[in-house]
This record gives structure tokens, C-alpha cells and sequence, in this order.
């Protein structure tokens, strides 16, 4: 079973259809403790950092159990943002912490180049640079476009799979044994996005 | 590199694509669901519906089209025209759409901006602009270009933005449906004005056009709705030629 999270930021429709698309039978879970069937877990989001704190300790707690018995798990977009510590976008939010590092406004990380002609959000199709390789992008190359529109955005770290650059480089792909995420729409991605969560689907 | 976005408009009326100049003068362009396949197909980077039916029981209906729609894509869909409320925006993107335009209603309550940015994000918000050169300025028009405003495009703009819109949608009344490329001048002052996306639409008759919006008019992105409909150009010819222009687009393929 895939369980796809509805914790208020936004509307599912889209990742639902995707979902569907690409073979997988979601459902939304009403409680924390119908994650313990599931074998696939995607949390996504659109918005503000603070609605992840919807995703309480009873949720955390049943998503951990999950994964400690192998259950995968894909964050989109602000479900990226959620697997790190935190976001400055609401200090108080405290993040999953899966992956190490803070997410920052795309204007104001280090490193970003002094220019006041940056647009945020960072918003339309912009290219992946592969860094190395994964299950997850089996077919999915360096310089292939993806739908982003964010605001926010997560360090490079170790667990980079995928960078993009706005600005400057940020993690657009992260993996680590079941748990990836992904700061783009794969929804919303046309034929890269729909391969990117078959390949995610497949290895679940 | 981001791209510059290719955006194919739909305008609807009673569940048929209509396409007019300056507004007026409607004839039908097809169906709506069987439009945005082909446009994906072609490589489109983003589509817009306007629906200017008024009804209520037209509202309904759009929502069968938005879901039409949205059913053919995964690329960004947005949905327009007649959203008077927040309920209004919510069956919108309940039905598929991932962003709504506000115009009229905007101008008319601003605050319903904030309020749609708090419950779906500012990317979810764009703030559609129908504005006409007059008296040295640029003038917004509500009402499907029927209304003058007092307000000038580019200051409302920004408030717009400061009240949270993640986008701006500028259309030239004197350009629309004419052919004749988009206003390069009134664009490029938004883009200037603006920290958030602009998209230029209105006007676009031949591929030089685009060459010239995404330069001297620094759009984030561009739009139009005569050009393709009618088979005139395609998204693909558009998209190879910015390319040797060396304008950043999406090159699709199968993967």
C-alpha cells in the first residue's frame, strides 16, 4: 500500500493522478496507525514550512516505525524541506531531521550570488546536474528539465543525488537507503517527473 | 539554467475554447481537454484556462473542463476568470487546477490574495493584469477589459505582490489577439518593478515575438492562445528557435 499524507498544505489531486499514472494505488490516511501496512509513504506539500507541523508526534513516531521496517519514503518539495532539521521559513517548526542541514530563503544562503535580479520564487522548469548514481533516476540525466516553485531550499549534503542551481546550488534530489526526497514537482514534471516516481514505485 | 516557460492560454466560454482581438469579436477554437493534449505533446511548458462564463451553472461546467484538462497533464495548470471567492478558488484546485488567476476580484477585494496565499502558497496565486496604454501610463481594466480602473499596472503590481501573489499574468488590451508581438516596453517595466515571475501575454503573432519578450521585454515567461490554436506556429518550431537564439527553454524527450 502507498500512503500519501494529507497534513492541509495544498491539495493532493496532483500527486494522486501522477501516483496512479505510474501504476501505484494511493490512499490518504486518516490515522497514524494506518501507516503500519503501508510499504511506500510519500509526503508532499506546497506552501508554507510551519503546515508540516500538522505532522504531529503520534504521525512522526508512526512514520519512523515505518521506515525502521523498511518502508520507503518520498518527500516533494516541502516534504523535502521536512526531512531536513529545519527551515529558517518557521524556526519553530522543527523538521524530521533525516538528512543534516537547515533550509534557507533562496536569497539569502551563502553563496548565492549578488544579484538583486533574482526572482523568488523560483518558479518554472529548471535542469537537474547529476551528481551520482541512483536507483531513483535510472533514465533521468543531467540537464533534464524539472517543474520547480519553491522559495526555500535544502544544502547540498552527502546524500545529494541530484543539485539544481537557482542562485546558487541546492539539493534537488536526496537519497539515503529507502528515504529520498525530491525538491521539484514530479507531478507536475511531464515525462522526467512520471519516470522519476516509477523508478521510485518500482523499488518499493 | 531556469528555462523561459512557453504558457498555451485557453479561453473558455461554455466549454469551447473562443479566441478574439482586443477582446471582442469570439470564434471557436475546439475542445478544450483535446487542445491541451496536443500543446503537452508539443511540449508546452504550462497551460492557462480563462473561463468568462458568467453563470452559474457555466461555473459548474468549468469545473468539468478544468478536470478535462488537468486529466491530459503533468505539467503546471492554471485556472482563471470569474473567481470571485476563496470557495470559488478551492473547487478550482480541488478540480486539478494548481494555480488560480484573480483579476477583477483582486482589484476589487485585495485581501482575497493574502487570503489564498496563507491557505495554498504563494505559488498558487497569480494575479492576472489587463492593462492599456493611456494618457502616458498603464491603465488596468477590470471586467474583461470592460471597466477602467484609477490604478496604475505597475503599482498594483507590486502590491500585489507584497500581499502575496507569486506571479503576474500582464496582458496588453491593444495587443491581444492582433498578431502584432507583445507590448516589449510595458513588460519589461513589470519585470523591472517586479521580484516575482512576470508573464507576458498578449499579442504574440510570430516566433520572432518570443525572441523579443524574453530580451527587451525580460519576461519570465510568455503566453498565447490565437497563435497556437490555429496552427499558425507550433510550441515545437517556437521552442527550437529560442534555442538558437540561445534563450534557455525545456527541451522534452522520452524518458
Amino acid at each position: 500500500m502507498i500512503a500519501l499524507i494529507d497534513y492541509g498544505a495544498g491539495n493532493l489531486a496532483s500527486v494522486r493522478k501522477a501516483l496512479i499514472a505510474v501504476g501505484a494505488s494511493p490512499v490518504t490516511p486518516e490515522r497514524p496507525d494506518e501507516l503500519e501496512s503501508a510499504s511506500g509513504i510519500v509526503v508532499p506539500g506546497v506552501g508554507h514550512f510551519a503546515a508540516t507541523g500538522r505532522i504531529d508526534a503520534a504521525w512522526r513516531a508512526a512514520l519512523r516505525a515505518a521506515m525502521a521496517r523498511g518502508a520507503a519514503v518520498l518527500g516533494i518539495c516541502v516534504g523535502l524541506q521536512w526531512m531536513f532539521e529545519g527551515s529558517t521559513e518557521s524556526p519553530d517548526t522543527p523538521g524530521l531531521g533525516l538528512f543534516p542541514g537547515q533550509c534557507r530563503h533562496l536569497s539569502t544562503c551563502e553563496g548565492a550570488t549578488a544579484s538583486s535580479a533574482l526572482k523568488v520564487p523560483h518558479v518554472g522548469w529548471n535542469s537537474l546536474d547529476v551528481r551520482r548514481p541512483s536507483a531513483l533516476l535510472k533514465g533521468i540525466e543531467t540537464g533534464d528539465q524539472v517543474y520547480f516553485t519553491h522559495s526555500y531550499a535544502a544544502p547540498l549534503i552527502a546524500e545529494t543525488v541530484a543539485s539544481t542551481t537557482y542562485g546558487w546550488p541546492f539539493s534537488a534530489v536526496v537519497a539515503r537507503d529507502r528515504v529520498a526526497a525530491v525538491q521539484f514537482h514530479p507531478e507536475k514534471s511531464g515525462d522526467v517527473g512520471l519516470r522519476l516516481l516509477r523508478n521510485w514505485h518500482r523499488a518499493v | 539554467m531556469l528555462s523561459k516557460r512557453i504558457i498555451a492560454c485557453l479561453d473558455v466560454r461554455d466549454g469551447r475554447v473562443v479566441k478574439g482581438v482586443t477582446f471582442e469579436g469570439l470564434r471557436d477554437a475546439g475542445d478544450p481537454a483535446a487542445l491541451a493534449r496536443r500543446y503537452n505533446v508539443e511540449g508546452i511548458d504550462e497551460v492557462v484556462i480563462l473561463d468568462v462564463t458568467a453563470t452559474i451553472e457555466g461555473r459548474q461546467a468549468r469545473l468539468a473542463t478544468v478536470r478535462a484538462v488537468a486529466s491530459e497533464l503533468f505539467i503546471p495548470l492554471c485556472v482563471g476568470g470569474g473567481i470571485r471567492t476563496e470557495a470559488d478558488a478551492a473547487a478550482l484546485i480541488e478540480s486539478g487546477a494548481d494555480k488560480v488567476s484573480l483579476n477583477s476580484a483582486a482589484l476589487e477585494s485585495p485581501a482575497l490574495i493574502t487570503t489564498l496565499a496563507s491557505r495554498y502558497g504563494s505559488q498558487a496565486v497569480v494575479v492576472a493584469i489587463d492593462a492599456k496604454r493611456q494618457d502616458g501610463r498603464f491603465a488596468v481594466y477590470a471586467r474583461s477589459g470592460q471597466a477602467r480602473t484609477q490604478r496604475d499596472a505597475v503599482e498594483w503590481a507590486r502590491e500585489a505582490e507584497a500581499r502575496g501573489a507569486g506571479e503576474i499574468l500582464l496582458t496588453s488590451i491593444d495587443r491581444d489577439g492582433t498578431g502584432q508581438g507583445f507590448d516589449l516596453e510595458m513588460t519589461a517595466c513589470m519585470s523591472e518593478a517586479c521580484g516575482i515571475p512576470v508573464i507576458a501575454s498578449g499579442g504574440a503573432g510570430a516566433l520572432e515575438h518570443f525572441v523579443d519578450v524574453f530580451t527587451t521585454g525580460r519576461a519570465d515567461a510568455a503566453l498565447a492562445a490565437s497563435m497556437f490554436h490555429f496552427q499558425s506556429h507550433s510550441v515545437s518550431d517556437l521552442k527550437a528557435l529560442l534555442a538558437t537564439r540561445s534563450i534557455p527553454v525545456r527541451r522534452t524527450r522520452t524518458c
